[in-house]
């Protein structure tokens, strides 16, 4: 089925300030249809406050949005929320109902039926549990109901706040293959998240906040290019070719000699290649190379800790 | 497009039934239902069964003793019951975040509030009915009188101001929940609401009337300041409007013009119910998410 591409977010300029603070400051971003972007940033960097401009459920100060062709301030924005799935940061269902019990709730709100809801409690891996109480599911199986309800409907745009926040690595990559799917199916996904290390290949695009500014936007290898953050290159040999490999890069490279059979070098993303090559033309025995380019985790600290006169970059 | 106004409507009202379905499941999940209806029951039956003992052959009907003994309970336990349902309605969601992902559907904030409000009337109701009724069934089926010829009027005015009553106190409630920031304010706020017109009111008023601050106000007023208190409406409405009651309960002295007509006790009731909904849905409406 092709679909055409659609923005599904349009922020330009926005701004919330409240009486004595500013929350968010001139906010410009957009998200298309089939695309991941992750909002980046330290507790109280505007993630939820942002989320809540998008949702309509807070009014900027400043600024125009558009959520799927509307004003999400809007009036008629209610009859829209149908295609719009979210996930709070925190969410605690009433425990004494069962998980069918609670999907069905929500379905109802969304005017949708209720006798084909095995069919999500099979995407999360649920279904045994479906007709449980809630007050007997683990955190994870909690967080995995609260992705159901948000995918109630196949929306067009798919808000997770915090999905993988205290989840273990399984429930983590299963939450991102429901996300991946999504965008598949021709979803927008906006996440919100501090725990980045194990996503890069699935979100397209990063927009850091840090102080209600923004101070990083594009795909994760323009971030790791536009920081010039450095990979390490670790390479393992007898202590000869050790000083060797110190000997020929020193003057172009910052070297470091941890050991005498071990030796680290720091080179910049465009010169991985070209390294290799020359390290692999040495002919010498090598024990062992380790190639490690900076995580996101890293290109994130690097970029909320410089001072803001990154501006946005697209 | 009037079509699309009236799927509009008819989507809001079953979106108010949706929710007002979830808070009666929900009450009986936890037993809330089960525990009230308990407890109405067994204070009504005790309360019913001693009341009667002593009636011997007076020409009151014994289910005017019970409505009397049922009326001072119901004063007391009713708004108690219907804050303890209430107080937390808005704040308790928004603390267990699913307040946030409410608003994110199709939703309008006053549907929220008038669901659970409607949800939690209709818990209330059954208590009420089914603790009230099986107490004055207990009374008629022991008594003399055949069950036909009791007194039922006056028990089904007694039940029906009893939910007005609750409906008050639930709205009351619900008015709190959205003024309050946590749980606890709402609670300690539910506990002033329920001294303030359960004890304190009536006291003050008992205070000021033998004091001699009373010769400062005209005579008639006294009733009008009465019923500023919903309960005191209430109780005047079970007692005062029905020549057997007020016999009993010491309210056949009235004299005519100290009496006020049902009508508007109830309707007294029902602007106590109707001012706090219609504050609860302007003030959630406002308050900032």
């Amino acid at each position: 089925m092709k679909m055409e591409n659609f923005p599904a977010i349009d922020l330009l300029q926005v701004r919330k300030s409240y009486r004595d603070k500013i929350a968010l400051e001139d906010i410009s971003l957009t998200l298309s249809n089939r695309q991941c972007l992750a909002l980046v940033g330290h507790n109280g960097a505007g993630k939820t406050t942002l989320i809540k401009i998008i949702l309509g459920l807070l009014r900027p100060s400043h600024g125009t949005i558009k959520v799927i062709h509307q004003d999400p301030t809007s009036r008629n924005f209610n009859q829209l929320r149908c295609s719009i799935g979210f996930l709070p940061e925190q969410v605690l269902f009433q425990k004494t109902l069962t998980g069918r019990e609670t999907l069905a709730f929500y379905a109802r709100l969304k005017g949708l039926p209720t006798n084909n809801l095995d069919e999500y409690f099979d995407r999360i891996d649920l279904r045994a549990a479906a007709d449980r109480r809630v007050g007997t599911y683990s955190k994870g199986m909690r967080q995995r109901l609260g992705i159901a309800q948000a995918l109630l409907g196949q929306p067009k745009l798919l808000v997770l706040d915090e999905p993988t926040t205290g989840l273990d690595p399984v429930a983590r990559q299963n939450i991102y293959r429901i996300i991946d799917e999504e965008k598949k199916n021709g979803a927008a996904v906006l996440i919100s998240s501090h725990v980045l290390t194990e996503m890069d290949d699935r979100i397209d695009r990063v927009a850091i906040l840090s102080e209600g500014r923004m101070v990083a936007h594009g795909s994760i290898p323009f971030l790791r290019h536009h920081i010039g953050m450095r990979s390490y290159l670790k390479i393992n040999a007898d202590p000869g070719t050790c000083g060797n490999i110190a000997a020929m890069f020193e003057a172009e490279l910052p070297v470091e000699h941890p050991s005498t059979e071990e030796i680290v070098l720091r080179c910049l993303p465009e010169q991985k290649q070209e390294i290799l090559r020359r390290v692999m033309a040495m002919e010498t025995t090598i024990t062992d190379i380790e190639l490690i380019d900076p995580s996101l985790e890293h290109i994130f600290n690097a970029y909320s800790s410089a001072p803001s006169s990154g501006g946005n970059h697209v | 497009m009037p079509t699309q106004a009236l799927l509009l409507r008819v989507g809001t009202m079953y979106n108010i039934l949706v929710l007002a379905g979830k808070e009666i499941r929900d009450g009986y999940r936890n037993k809330w239902i089960a525990v009230m209806t308990l407890v109405m029951t067994g204070f009504a039956l005790i309360l019913a069964l001693l009341g009667s003992a002593p009636v011997g052959s007076t020409h009151i009907s014994p289910m005017a003793v019970t409505v009397v003994s049922l009326s001072s309970l119901g004063i007391f336990f009713i708004p108690l019951i219907a804050l303890l349902l209430s107080y937390d309605s808005i704040v308790g969601e928004e603390e267990r975040g699913t307040l946030i992902l409410l608003l994110a559907y199709p939703i309008s904030k006053p549907a929220i509030a008038l669901g659970k409000f409607l949800g939690q009337i209709s818990i209330l109701s059954f208590a009420i009915i089914v603790g009230y009724g099986c107490a004055t069934l207990a009374i008629a089926v022991n008594g003399d009188i055949p069950l036909a010829e009791q007194a039922w009027p006056i028990l089904l005015k007694l039940m029906f101001s009893s939910v007005l009553l609750g409906g008050v106190f639930l709205a009351l409630g619900l008015l709190l929940s959205t003024m309050t920031r946590d749980r606890g304010t709402a609670a300690a706020g539910a506990i002033g609401l329920w001294l303030l017109f359960v004890v304190l009111f009536d006291m003050a008023l008992l205070g000021f009337l033998s004091s001699s601050a009373v010769d400062l106000i005209r005579d008639d007023a006294v009733k009008w300041i009465m019923l500023a208190s919903p309960s005191d409406a209430y109780r005047m409405f079970n007692l005062s409007t029905n020549a057997e009651t007020a016999l009993l309960s010491g309210m056949a002295g009235l004299r005519e013009d100290q009496g006020v007509p049902a009508p508007v006790l109830i309707t007294i009731l029902c602007a106590w119910i109707l001012i706090p909904l219609t504050a609860s849905c302007v003030l959630f409406q406002r308050r900032s998410s």
